[in-house]
């Protein structure tokens, strides 16, 4: 996932948190960078179509950016639920965080192919843990 | 959740060379059940493909186990990842379908590799492990792998 696909991912996450635009502030605490790169991503996908940015009010992501931000959010629900099922990783969003950057789509295609994750995916998943909601962290799958 | 440096310690490049022998693992156990699920159907080319991919993933799979021993980080046994395997493996598949699934593993392996190398070159940290070493089996396992999917797609083109 590149950088461009975390950004679409925070703001989405914001978006849902804050039920209205994404502060650029929010955004940046969100992805531990500071507001200046925050800003200049934020132009670079308005450039691109998949964002608006309003200035005091935030950003609002595009259909397609929408689009975009899910499938990045179901490749890092896949890298999450890929650490507590296989792997046993008991810090796993801390580490899905750290190798999002790394696992690309494709690649979390292939890892999908061996964990059971549910239909409704990436819905389930809860912005504020950081975690889909129906993932059992100290098992696997929640029944 | 960070835009961060993505490769900074041994924990991390352990980490992502577990995930590495996982998807070998996957290579190797998918090859299989290609061969029980559709062996009736299967010409000797085919045959031939499947059995060098498991035994090149297996081979990949001991490369990896290797730097993840000199890590001092666990290895990923193969006989807990080919149940997971077998659990969700669709046994709807033709002769076809077999070479698909098998271009999308060597593609997907090269991409791995290839986004790990950029990653370890791209990072300032110093590893428990070699660094040229290190760069040197991952490139030669990403160039297998572009050579397999070169074949697999030769074998396509000729059955068109």
């Amino acid at each position: 996932m590149n950088t461009a696909e975390q950004y679409l991912k925070a703001i989405y996450l914001v978006q849902q948190v804050e039920n209205g635009p994404a502060a650029t502030g929010r955004l940046a605490d969100s992805l531990d960078v500071s507001p200046a790169s925050a800003n200049e991503m934020i132009g670079k996908l308005e450039d691109r179509g998949l964002a608006d940015h309003e200035k005091y009010k935030g950003v609002t992501l595009t259909d397609e950016g929408i689009e975009r931000a899910r499938d990045s959010l179901q490749t890092y629900c896949i890298i999450e639920r890929f650490l507590v099922e296989v792997l046993g990783v008991e810090e796993f969003r801390t580490e899905a965080s750290q190798l999002e950057s790394v696992i690309d789509e494709t690649v979390a295609e292939r890892l999908d192919t061996i964990i059971d994750r549910e239909s409704q995916c990436p819905d389930c998943f809860a912005p504020d843990e950081d975690v889909c909601a129906l993932l059992d962290a100290d098992g696997g799958a929640a029944d | 959740m960070s835009v961060s440096q993505p490769v900074a310690s041994d924990h991390q490049l352990a980490r992502l060379l577990q995930i590495g022998m996982v998807l070998e693992e996957v290579v190797e156990a998918r090859a299989h059940q290609h061969y029980r699920s559709v062996s009736a159907d299967l010409d000797t080319e085919i045959e031939a493909l499947l059995e060098h991919a498991a035994e090149e993933s297996a081979d990949h799979r001991d490369r990896l186990a290797a730097l993840i021993d000199d890590l001092d980080a666990e290895r990923i046994p193969f006989e807990q990842i080919a149940p997971l395997v077998a659990d969700h493996y669709d046994r709807d598949r033709d002769t076809d379908g077999v070479l698909y699934d098998q271009l999308c593993n060597e593609e997907t392996a090269y991409k791995f590799y290839d986004d790990l190398i950029a990653a370890i070159e791209a990072s300032s940290a110093t590893f428990g492990i070699d660094r040229e070493q290190l760069v040197a089996t991952l490139s030669a396992i990403r160039e297998e792998e572009a050579d397999g999917a070169e074949e697999v797609t030769r074998l396509m083109e000729a059955r068109e």
